[in-house]
């Protein structure tokens, strides 16, 4: 079937098969590789890209399903070569350390603080369960999206 | 030299930024599965669906017929392709058991998950669609998932060895003849305690996937694989599938994570590169969640019986540990080693007389097989230590703190030679407690529970520490000859000043997640007085750099980093003789400082590095006899391993009718010598403390009767989330270890070290007025309230 998905504010079109979810559309028709998969049962967020500018998991929506919608994923945050204020607080508070789950945690944080712009610690921290992270910690994922938000 | 001082160019002891970061943090950043291969067919495999089972018939024919799919291999097709058996490097004992293990089960399976049929197909969906198309018949046989059992032997799981015991490892070192069981006879309190140590699933973010590439007309392969050990791999698949070493090239590309799960030689390595061979194509494979919690080694998985003897003032006079491990179903790389790296361990940080009674017996189970996960062998350790020093204390009914002020080694005791015979390079116990317990004001918490923990509250207050050492810098080879260990211990480093003075510096470390460009780039800086974003540092590619041991066991600094000023020094000294030359002096008149050699007495007469490099390259004016360029290769076997150590805090309050744990407060003081990048610390400390943390509470592989595992994935297996766990106040002590250049020890697994103890410490402490004397791990809310039941009765 066909697709067409504005993705980082470029229009794709492309024959999918429809069992073809959002995540292989990105990372295989779009070669968008940023977007990583982590789990087989929408439990680790690693996946998270915007929907019309909501984050969501994109393993739990079909490429069809976003037939006519925008997405943006990582590769679409920085510009100019100037990354995102979230992807410099990362940096500056060392909120990454292998970078697998970065991605999602990334924009799974713009959307948060795009629901709730001045969060206290609980916030983030409840606000991110869905991602999850094994090297940092979180210590420095939330210090990083507290950053972000000042 | 030490780093310590307060140079007015130090870069060393800063918290610059990761240069890592900007990849990662914008989708440039490459792991395996993202690499783009074109004609690549794709590797699935068909798994046990039994924990012990013989194979009776593979019907392939539907799966064969499949269109897409390109080929259909069972274990028996492939036999003749290996040149040995899967390889486990350290064979602990000279009568240890190990059985063959091959990269698909030929005639028996032996846990749920064992590889059985290898499919290639033109796409990732078709060769797991095919998987279902395959039909196997098996004849069940009886799982064995008890360690007691096991080792009972009613049911042999590998009959080939007539036992399903591996090995057993004894360790009894005494001053005279007896002096344990005199010791236990005579002492004043003595303790005795069983823990688990439960299995645990490493889980690192990004699946293993690997793609293995033949390179045209050369005969050549390389393979990508997300390993931790490139290096260690090369060497094991060419001893395994017959290739000629030198037509092999691993590349590791961005890791996610790996805390030991990638430290290992895995069946599809083998297959990949060994169908990729035989069809000359490439041929990838990428793991499934579940394929992972299946088919990537475990952690932990231990039964540790543990005594303690102790006299009046409650100073240990001996100990007794007797470790059941289970090896799971097949021994790995370095399975059988891995509760042995803690085998020195399980006196802790205390004093102790030559009394020292230790064994550990390795099992096999019917379960997925174990190796090295975050801390490998030193938490177990140092659980069994210091959850028998806080019972020791309850039973002389005194403060665990106090206790453990009595038994510290002191700080004037360093070098200390320990009951072993071992040396442990430098610390200062008392003061890492000390100060770990004024962050998490310890006397005021103790004064609020005699206020809050009244008969009848249902919130009850604890704290427990953890004072942990490790013993890392793997390793000194002979100290690992001695162990039986297959290889070396060294690190290689290659650095090489380029014509305009940018410099590459190549290491055999390979990092996954832990910062290495950023903090190896940072000591070439401060050894050669360059700038750090003028130097690059390569890694993870064997054919970038040939000579490594890679990345595990807290090793990359205090080997790996240490290897790196040793090159450094080596260029030094070259350049130093062309700036001797070009002055006119002796060469030892030279200073070098900052980049810039100079006269001594005579500043003005100088020349930078950058220069020299230059001329090097030149070759126009050099000594009589030097060879061109400024580059050396230094490979740096430790002297000693290097003995991190510190104390953790954990203050819990409890609610006693739900069993939920709230953690208030972790303080976590640890010392790791000099800190190369204190940002890159804290973030290690973090992440091991979490991890730790979440094995005391959260984690644990749970089988059935029948071996089926039961938390296959990230929504069974509880992996914490942000909102589960608490925010961390990290301190430190600096105590350098004097037996490297850099007075560096290491820092990776430090924080898994200290935390499981800590935690379960602080829950038994707030019970223990319920009667509470034990904590099964991990610690969930059902588990609190049926411990507190069972107290009440």
């Amino acid at each position: 079937m066909k697709v067409s998905i504005t993705v980082n504010g470029k229009k794709s079109e492309h024959d999918v098969e429809p069992r073809t979810l959002l995540v292989h559309y990105v990372r295989e028709n779009l070669g968008l590789t940023g977007t990583n998969i982590g789990c087989d049962t929408s439990s680790c967020g690693a996946c998270t890209v915007h929907l019309n500018g909501e984050a969501v998991k994109s393993c739990t929506i079909l490429a069809a399903q976003a037939d006519g919608c925008s997405v943006d994923t990582i590769e679409g945050l920085s510009k100019d070569g100037v990354m995102h204020p979230m992807q410099q607080a990362f940096m500056e508070n060392h909120g990454l350390q292998c970078g697998y789950c970065t991605p999602g945690m990334v924009m799974a944080a713009i959307g948060l603080l795009n629901e709730n712009p001045h969060p206290t610690e609980e916030d983030v921290r409840l606000g991110l369960e869905g991602n999850l992270c094994r090297c940092t910690g979180y210590h420095n994922i939330v210090k990083s999206v507290l950053a972000a938000a000042k | 030299m030490t780093m310590t001082d307060n140079r007015p160019n130090t870069v060393i002891g800063t918290r610059l930024l990761r240069r890592e970061d900007p990849a990662l943090l914008t989708g440039e950043g490459k792991f395996t599965n993202d690499l783009n291969i074109p004609g690549a067919l794709h590797l699935a495999i068909k798994r046990s669906e039994h924990a012990h089972a013989r194979i009776i018939k593979i019907d392939t024919t539907q799966a064969k017929a499949l269109p897409g799919v390109v080929a259909v291999y069972t274990g028996a097709d492939l036999q003749t392709l290996w040149a040995a058996p899967m390889p486990c490097a350290w064979p602990v004992t000279p009568d240890m058991k190990n059985p063959a293990h091959y990269p698909l089960a030929v005639s028996k399976v032996h846990y749920v998950g064992d590889g059985i049929v290898a499919v290639l197909a033109t796409s990732e969906t078709i060769s797991r669609d095919a998987l279902d198309l395959i039909d196997v018949t098996y004849e069940v046989l009886p799982a064995v998932v008890d360690l007691d059992e096991a080792l009972s032997d009613k049911v042999i799981l590998h009959e080939e060895l007539g036992t399903n015991s591996s090995y057993t490892w004894p360790l009894l070192i005494e001053s005279t003849p007896g002096c344990v069981e005199e010791a236990f006879k005579n002492a004043a309190y003595t303790v005795k305690e069983r823990y688990v140590q439960q299995r645990l699933i490493p889980m690192a973010m990004e699946p293993r996937a690997i793609a293995a590439v033949p390179q045209p007309f050369g005969g050549d392969v390389t393979m990508y694989s997300s390993t931790q050990i490139p290096h260690i791999l090369k060497v094991m698949a060419a001893l395994t599938l017959g290739i000629p070493e030198h037509q092999l090239r691993i590349v590791a590309p961005s890791v996610g994570g790996g805390f030991g799960s990638k430290l290992d030689v895995y069946a599809e390595e083998l297959l990949c590169l060994a169908l990729a061979r035989k069809q000359n194509v490439p041929v990838r494979w990428v793991e499934e969640r579940s394929e992972n919690a299946h088919a990537t080694i475990h952690g932990r998985g231990q039964i540790q019986h543990v005594e303690l003897a102790a006299d009046k003032e409650g100073k240990l006079t001996a100990v007794r540990f007797r470790i059941i491990a289970d090896m799971g179903a097949y021994l790995q790389l370095v399975t059988p080693g891995v509760p042995l790296l803690g085998a020195f361990l399980y006196a802790g940080v205390y004093n102790l007389p030559q009394a020292y009674d230790f064994s550990c017996t390795g099992v096999f189970t019917s379960l997925t097989p174990t190796d090295a996960y975050r801390g490998a062998g030193r938490p177990e350790a140092t659980y069994a230590i210091e959850c028998g020093m806080d019972a020791l204390a309850r039973k002389m009914n005194i403060d665990p703190y106090e206790l453990r002020k009595r038994n510290f080694i002191q700080k004037e005791q360093f070098p200390y030679t320990a009951f072993s015979g071992l040396t442990y390079d430098s610390g200062d116990h008392a003061l890492a407690a000390e100060k770990a317990t004024q962050m998490a004001d310890y006397a005021g918490i103790r004064k609020q529970q005699v206020k809050q923990n009244v008969p009848g509250a249902t919130k009850r207050l604890g704290i427990g520490m953890a004072s942990y050492f490790e013993m890392c810098g793997l390793a000194p080879s002979r100290v690992l000859a001695s162990l039986n260990y297959g290889a070396g211990g060294w690190e290689a480093a290659t650095v090489r000043i380029l014509p305009t003075a940018k410099v590459q510096v190549v290491t055999g470390t390979s990092p996954h997640g832990q910062g290495h460009e950023t903090s190896w780039a940072m000591i070439a800086s401060e050894k050669l007085g360059i700038p750090v974003e003028d130097i690059d540092v390569l890694h993870s590619d064997t054919a970038i750099s040939p000579l490594g041991m890679d990345t595990y066991g807290s090793r990359s600094l205090p080997v790996g980093g240490v290897a790196i000023a040793g090159a450094c020094d080596k260029v030094i000294e070259k350049a130093r003789l062309i700036a001797a030359h070009q002055l006119e002096c002796a060469a030892d008149d030279l200073d070098f400082a900052n980049g810039l050699f100079s006269v001594k007495g005579s500043p003005d007469r100088s020349v930078p590095m950058a220069a020299l490099a230059f001329a090097a390259f030149t070759a126009h004016n050099l000594p009589d006899g030097l060879e061109p360029n400024l580059e050396a290769q230094y490979t740096y076997d430790p002297p000693n391993f290097s003995w991190p150590f510190g104390t953790h805090i954990c203050i819990v309050e409890i609610d006693v009718e739900t069993g939920k744990i709230q953690v208030l407060k972790y303080v976590a003081i640890d010392d790791c010598g000099n800190q190369i990048n204190p940002l890159i610390v804290e973030g290690q400390v973090h992440g091991g403390v979490i991890q730790g943390l979440a094995q005391a509470l959260f984690e644990e592989a749970v089988y059935d009767e029948d071996g089926n595992l039961k938390t296959t994935t990230l929504a069974e297996y509880l992996v914490p989330a942000a909102s589960d766990v608490p925010s961390i106040t990290t301190g430190h002590t600096i105590t350098p270890s004097p037996t490297n250049q850099l007075g560096v020890k290491g820092i990776g697994e430090a924080g898994t070290i200290g935390a499981a103890p800590a935690v379960i410490n602080a829950i038994i402490d707030a019970l223990s007025g319920l009667g509470v004397t034990s904590m099964a791990m991990p610690a969930s809310p059902q588990t609190v309230w049926r411990t507190i039941q069972s107290a009440k009765k």
